[in-house]
């Protein structure tokens, strides 16, 4: 934690970016100056860039970044994941190879763990790693790999025995992706947007050097990523746009990095099934009139509302000091499904035959029919809506879990071919 | 005044103080005596809960006699003795006559006539001649010159009650009555009830002359309905609750196929949906409650939580009986206990559809107003 009272953080930030601060710096270099003057991540280690800032401290500094309109750190997709992967997990030469790079922008990152065969269930993954002359050889598929196109480097999860119970034989790597062995290739989904890739692994290398935190110790490695990942989940598909207006060129080639990451989330707001459009849309149509559908609008209006109120009680709870166990993230995420569902129910009733329509002519630009093909995204990614119940069940309410048929060595467990 | 978000220590404190209570006194045991017996309610029970733990006067002014809490309070009351199914005539009571005076009565007429209702030694009900939505009030029961005439064919422990609050026709208006009970002119029969544990009356009134108390406008007539509709959405919520715990720890010990069912998914991930579903219901009820205390918030709420209210309990009855296979729909079991004061909450005070209805309406015009 750093002594410094908020004052004097503000007057720090201010001077130095008053001295530092060029706009019509290329991206790239202006972030090489923003990272050796420790004011990237200011929450990090002091040996790694950062200051030792508390969370508030750094959320301070940010603020000062934004409303003076400097560009930051590069934060979208998947390399945030990275950099705290290798920040946390990481040996000393990991962390000086690969986080300046993360951070100035320069390196792209995709998470390659999915995979064909594991879904929800990822320590059952079966890509595999083997020792050969001092390198890894990794051969097998990896799937919903968002950005790995257009990345540098990936996070990989890859079994390194197969003798071992399945958490314990497996381990976690960071790959280049720019060699031979790796193949990636867009993944169309049911609502016509390619958000995500197959990646496919042939005899791929990974140096010696780049096992993080040890063989067979990769589902540990792998869990601090996950939990990054739901930390930011909300944070990371939201990143601000640069202010209209400002055009110099940091700003440019920022905007620019912000089109591409946001690239593959436009579509998110309508698998939440657009609740904000139905009562619009209803008075638009003249369905508002029609008792059956203000019966299903009232439905969806109610269990909206009491989303937003229990999550809201949870909140209220915790900050009370309470140790009842509220799964906040869980039923908010279950919420989230049923709501869009009814949404997309209560959409195809306002429309009625229109809803067989799609594209710029039909209903809000299209946008009623991305919702009614885009919704059963919903209940799947990021956990689902089972996996989602289970924790629930078991975790909250306390139930026993599922007897399993996975235990003992991995290579006798029954799984996809 | 700002909407609370949250209880109060002091609120919780008295949630324990209700919760210990009807523990001590509402097992089921009791519970089914009571539900057998023509009177359904336990007089000595009855005493203790109005004059030593005072929930009688719990959201009434002090200048009435009461303690001069509010909704927030009558709903922790409402929710433990929903949870506990207690039976007796503080609904009918304390919260339906009582909020009839205290949105609608004069003043003389509330001073005359809250304290003894506020302390329990009266028992008063609400006549109202439809349990299904307010605009229908006021043409099965009319009033002419002070003169009550007509049927109201379910009113809530009218056959144990003292006086009569009534809500009456007059031709395009109602107005707020009060008579005792006895008086000459005045039938109540017992209704049976499909949920035994809310006993249920007829009331008739042939030529009774009656004190008129006040008029009931459209608004207070809402007002009324509004308030007494926050406060079943409490006591469903408890219900429901109950229904989840005590479903929860049966499928913990019963065990088939060599295994606790609740091990099975088929059942897990029925009860984590009836925990979301739980938990919204009584987080909007709470909210509720808290907006009929502060005199803002969204228009529609009572009538948003009571239809929620409403679902959730007797979804959650359902599979509490489903979830117990065949020993659910025995007698012996609990269970239906619940389950039937689910159906009559569900109905009781307007349907879920009813009340979506309503809601739909106000959301209309609030977006007319903005």
């Amino acid at each position: 934690m750093s002594e410094m009272t908020n004052e004097q953080i503000v007057e720090a930030v201010n001077s130095w970016i008053d001295e530092n601060w060029n706009p019509d710096l290329p991206l790239l270099e202006w972030r090489e100056i923003l990272v050796e003057g420790g004011w990237a991540t200011p929450n990090w280690p002091k040996a790694c860039f950062g200051r030792d800032f508390t969370m508030e401290q750094a959320g301070l500094v940010s603020r000062i970044f934004a409303e003076r309109n400097v560009v930051p750190v590069a934060q979208t997709g998947p390399r945030r994941l990275a950099a705290e992967t290798i920040l946390a997990m990481g040996n000393d030469d990991q962390k000086n190879r690969y986080l300046r790079p993360i951070l100035t922008g320069e390196h792209s990152w995709c998470q390659l763990f999915s995979e064909p065969g594991s879904g929800s269930d990822l320590a059952g993954l079966s890509t595999k790693a083997e020792l050969q002359d001092g390198k890894w050889i990794i051969n097998g598929q990896k799937v919903w790999n968002t950005s790995a196109h257009h990345a540098d480097f990936g996070l990989l999860v890859a079994r390194t025995d197969f003798d071992l119970p399945k958490h314990q034989g497996i381990s976690f790597f960071l790959i280049d992706m720019h060699q031979p062995g790796v193949e990636v290739r867009p993944l169309k989904q049911m609502n016509g947007h390619a958000s995500f890739n197959e990646v496919f692994l042939t005899d791929a290398e990974v140096a010696s050097e780049d096992l993080v935190g040890g063989a067979g110790n990769g589902w540990a490695v792998a869990k601090t990523t996950l939990s990054y990942e739901r930390r930011l989940g909300g944070v990371s598909r939201s990143f601000n746009s640069v202010q209209a207006g400002l055009s110099a060129r940091v700003y440019e080639e920022y905007r620019e990095e912000l089109r591409v990451a946001n690239e593959p989330y436009t579509w998110y707001p309508q698998r939440q099934g657009r609740v904000d459009l139905v009562l619009p849309r209803a008075k638009e149509t003249g369905a508002i009139k029609d008792p059956a559908v203000r019966q299903e609008i009232a439905r969806l209006l109610s269990m909206s509302k009491g989303a937003v109120l229990a999550s809201a009680a949870a909140e209220a709870k915790r900050k009370a000091g309470s140790n009842e166990l509220v799964p906040a993230g869980s039923i908010g995420k279950l919420a989230a499904s049923v709501i869009a569902r009814q949404a997309a129910q209560v959409h195809t009733m306002i429309s009625g035959a229109d809803a067989m329509r799609a594209g710029a002519d039909s209903a809000e630009a299209g946008m009623i029919a991305e919702v009614l093909v885009s919704v059963p995204a919903i209940s799947i990614a990021g956990g689902t809506d089972e996996i989602q119940r289970n924790i629930i069940s078991e975790r909250v309410l306390g139930m026993p879990s599922e007897m399993r048929a996975d235990t003992g060595p991995f290579r006798d467990i029954k799984r996809n071919d | 005044m700002t909407i609370q978000t949250g209880f109060t220590e002091d609120q919780e404190q008295f949630r324990e103080v209700v919760a210990r209570f009807l523990q001590d006194k509402s097992q089921p045991a009791a519970v089914r005596k009571l539900m057998a017996s023509e009177q359904g309610y336990d007089p000595g029970v009855w005493q203790q809960l109005s004059s030593e733990v005072g929930l009688t006067g719990t959201h009434l002014p002090e200048v009435y006699g009461g303690f001069g809490f509010g909704p927030i309070e009558l709903g922790i009351a409402a929710e433990e003795m929903g949870r506990h199914l207690y039976c007796g005539p503080f609904f009918a009571s304390a919260v339906m006559a009582g909020y009839a005076l205290l949105n609608a009565a004069h003043e003389s007429a509330r001073q005359e006539l809250l304290p003894d209702i506020a302390a329990g030694t009266t028992i008063a009900t609400l006549v109202l001649d439809n349990l299904n939505e307010p605009d229908r009030v006021g043409a099965g029961v009319t009033a002419e010159d002070s003169t009550l005439d007509g049927v109201a064919p379910l009113v809530l422990d009218a056959h144990v009650a003292n006086i009569l609050v009534v809500i009456a026709g007059e031709g395009d208006a109602l107005g707020l009555y009060h008579l005792p009970a006895d008086a000459d002119g005045v039938d109540i029969q017992a209704v049976e009830a499909l949920d035994p544990t809310r006993k249920l009356c007829s009331v008739a009134f042939s030529q009774v002359g009656a004190d008129r108390i006040g008029s009931v406008s459209g608004e207070a007539m809402n007002a009324i309905w509004n308030d007494i509709c926050v406060a079943l959405a409490h006591e469903m919520i408890g219900g429901a609750q109950h229904l989840l715990d005590s479903t929860i720890e049966y499928t913990k010990i019963r065990y088939q196929f060599g295994r606790p069912i609740g091990s099975f998914q088929g059942l897990k991930h029925r009860c984590a949906d009836l925990l979301m579903e739980v938990e919204f219901a009584k987080a909007a009820t709470h909210h509720a409650a808290r907006c009929l205390a502060a005199g803002e918030g969204e228009p529609y709420i009572a009538n948003m939580v009571k239809a929620m209210a409403a679902d959730i309990y007797m979804k959650a009855a359902k599979e509490a009986i489903q979830m117990r296979g065949g020993i659910g729909f025995t007698w012996e079991e609990d269970t239906h206990l619940w389950y039937k004061r689910a159906k009559s909450s569900e109905v009781f005070m307007g349907t879920p559809s009813v009340h979506r209805e309503r809601m739909m309406r106000l959301i209309e015009a609030e977006e007319v107003l903005a």
